[in-house]
């Protein structure tokens, strides 16, 4: 059952075509990589998944409901409940502590809740460092906070734009660790790579090109 | 969550804070040093204004009448049959606006004949004239207050505390050059059936009439002319309020006025609402405003307000341009956090509430400083320009506050519209 579907999606901006005409579907629990080389289009499709801009024309389906229309205060409220968003450069409010970071997220969510929040950075490994700013965390420490702070509201839909391009091989490896531990829980994951090795761990690559979709490769040897 | 994230922002954003915090404390303190300023350089002016002599005078109403009639002279005997009472000069100190009157003083005049002949006015008057008035109060009352700008060049004001003070005189400097009087001569005048001898105890320049007349005390004249306890005219000198359009209809006829405006002009201390009281003090009496006097003040004291006006104005649109551009360096720098919160779920409500709060914090602590800051520039312009100073006005803390709550948002407006316009994706990676 497809929780995202992209059907005839075109992202024009002035004469350059940042996307065209592209149609993909994720499943619920499906983990994609989405790939390609700099300038194919994949940060302006994480964008419109991740309700942060919309497509010049064609459909957006999330849970079977086009939201390509919708209004940004709607976007707003589809992507606090229903994505969990974790970004290259580890975007982390600067001068709250690790768990209060995670607790932002609740608060724009929900209510703010302390101890899930320090549950959640126990699962990244880092209930510790929970008082730590982000200027005394390493950046693999800072990434696995974002992880966190992306799954404390419970998402449907996990989307990381390059969660490892700033991370060293341990660091990548923990973080790849935790998107399994996610895809076996039945979270969906969408992350967006051009790392082979990243986009190897995932079900399914989709191989963007010049704002078309190239190929899609099925991972003969994912879960093993 | 909430105080969290406004605490840590104004922690770590201290610097461009305080900045905020003084470009809005400059703003402040213009604001109150100015309103402060202007609401007391009303009485500052007045008081300035009131060394430069009379703004009322009293008069009989019927010898009033007849001099405007028919333009008959102050001393002239066709009126002589119209005066006030001397002992009523007290009642001036009873009105309303008792505290109001700074001084007054009375006159009465006639001709003298000097010994060579010459007719010379002669003005009786109280110059440091002891009252001690029905409600306990004690006070002096004269012309060494009324004409504070005469120069005294020869002796000394007469002093009416000094016994024989009724048998001494004061000479204008032209009279008394014309003939050749110095201090200490005795000078013999005649007035009708009397005569007297007289002592000059002052030679005074005034710079116009008064130089070529003779002022001697109001027992002195009165006894010359058989005119014991009378008085022709009273000069006085109050702090007023300078006329509004209420003041303007009320000295037309007070009468015509609703009892609602009636109270508030007679509660305010228009020179009109002073006169008024003058004459139900006094019987018989009619008092005028002394009209170049009163509208020089009020002309002086609207332009003055104004200039501090704009100061006031220009000081503050100045502090919502710094406070616009700090503001928005202040949202540029932390573009990137505002578009991970936007990312995360907040709304443009949530965010926009989050830096108003920070903003109006800061501008409360920048406030609170330029209140006291303009408080002591209001001192130091009081001081050096009218030697006194400024009163605190309390009026003057709601009046600031919204100013600055004003000013403050609306030089936050630019960084508003610039949160909101802020696309998340644009700020968190690349476009495309």
């Amino acid at each position: 059952m497809s929780l995202l579907e992209l059907k005839n999606i075109s992202k024009i901006y002035g004469e350059l075509k940042a996307l065209d005409n592209v149609s993909i579907h994720v499943d619920k629990g499906e983990w994609v990589a989405i790939m390609g080389p700099s300038g194919s289009g994949k940060s302006t499709m994480m964008n419109i998944i991740g309700c942060m801009d919309k497509p010049s024309s064609g459909e957006v389906l999330l849970d079977g409901v086009d939201i390509s229309k919708e209004s940004s205060k709607a976007l707003t409220d589809i992507r606090r409940d229903k994505i969990g968003l974790v970004f290259q450069q580890f975007h982390m409010v600067n001068y709250l502590t690790a768990v209060e970071n995670v607790m932002v997220s609740q608060y724009y969510h929900s209510m703010p809740d302390e101890e899930e929040a320090l549950e959640a950075l126990g699962r990244v490994g880092l209930r510790e460092r929970a008082r730590h700013l982000p200027s005394q965390l390493s950046g693999g420490e800072q990434q696995r906070v974002c992880v966190a702070r992306a799954l404390i509201n419970h998402p449907e839909l996990i989307l990381a734009d390059e969660p490892t391009g700033n991370l060293d091989e341990a660091n990548e490896n923990i973080v790849l660790d935790l998107f399994r531990q996610l895809h076996d829980e039945g979270t969906t994951l969408i992350v967006v790579t051009h790392d082979p090795e990243v986009a190897e761990a995932a079900q399914r690559t989709i191989v963007l090109e010049h704002g078309r979709v190239a190929r899609e490769i099925i991972n003969e040897n994912f879960g093993k | 969550m909430l105080l969290k994230m406004i605490r840590g922002v104004l922690f770590h954003q201290r610097g461009k804070m305080l900045l905020i915090a003084f470009t809005i404390a400059l703003g402040a303190s213009l604001a109150t040093g100015m309103l402060n300023v202007m609401m007391d350089v009303g009485d500052k002016v007045n008081q300035e204004l009131k060394t430069y002599g009379a703004n009322i005078t009293v008069k009989p109403k019927d010898a009033s009448l007849l001099s405007d009639i028919y333009d008959i002279g102050e001393n002239g005997e066709a009126i002589a049959a119209s005066y006030l009472r001397e002992e009523d000069l007290g009642k001036i100190k009873t009105i309303f606006w008792a505290f109001n009157i700074v001084d007054f003083t009375p006159f009465l005049d006639t001709t003298v004949t000097i010994p060579d002949g010459t007719p010379v006015k002669t003005v009786g008057t109280w110059f440091n004239h002891h009252l001690s008035l029905p409600t306990g109060e004690e006070l002096d009352a004269g012309v060494v207050g009324m004409r504070s700008w005469w120069d005294i060049t020869a002796g000394k004001w007469l002093d009416e505390k000094d016994a024989n003070a009724d048998s001494e005189i004061m000479v204008g400097a032209v009279l008394a050059d014309q003939q050749g009087w110095s201090v200490g001569d005795t000078v013999t005048i005649k007035a009708g059936q009397h005569e007297k001898q007289l002592v000059i105890a002052g030679i005074y320049d005034a710079g116009g009439d008064e130089d070529q007349q003779i002022f001697a005390t109001l027992d002195c004249v009165q006894g010359l002319t058989d005119r014991e306890g009378k008085v022709a005219s009273i000069e006085v000198s109050a702090i007023t309020t300078p006329d509004n359009e209420l003041a303007k209809r009320a000295a037309k006829n007070p009468q015509a006025l609703s009892s609602r405006d009636y109270e508030t002009w007679y509660c305010t201390a228009y020179v009109s609402a002073i006169c008024y009281q003058i004459q139900e003090a006094i019987p018989n009496s009619l008092a005028t405003a002394v009209r170049q006097v009163a509208e020089g003040e009020g002309a002086i004291l609207e332009k003055t307000q104004l200039l501090m006006i704009l100061i006031t104005a220009l000081s503050l649109v100045g502090s919502a341009l710094g406070i616009s551009n700090l503001v928005t360096a202040s949202v540029m720098e932390r573009a990137q956090e505002i578009g991970l919160l936007k990312a995360i779920g907040a709304k443009d409500r949530s965010i926009t509430g989050v830096i108003i709060v920070e903003i109006l914090i800061t501008a409360l602590i920048g406030g609170v400083i330029g209140y006291f800051m303009g408080f002591g520039f209001a001192q130091l312009i009081g001081q050096s320009v009218f030697g006194s100073a400024v009163e605190m006005k309390l009026k003057v803390i709601p009046i600031v506050a919204a100013l600055i709550t004003l000013v403050t948002m609306a030089g936050s407006l630019p960084a508003i519209r610039m949160v909101l316009r802020l696309r998340p994706a644009e700020v968190l990676h690349g476009g495309h």
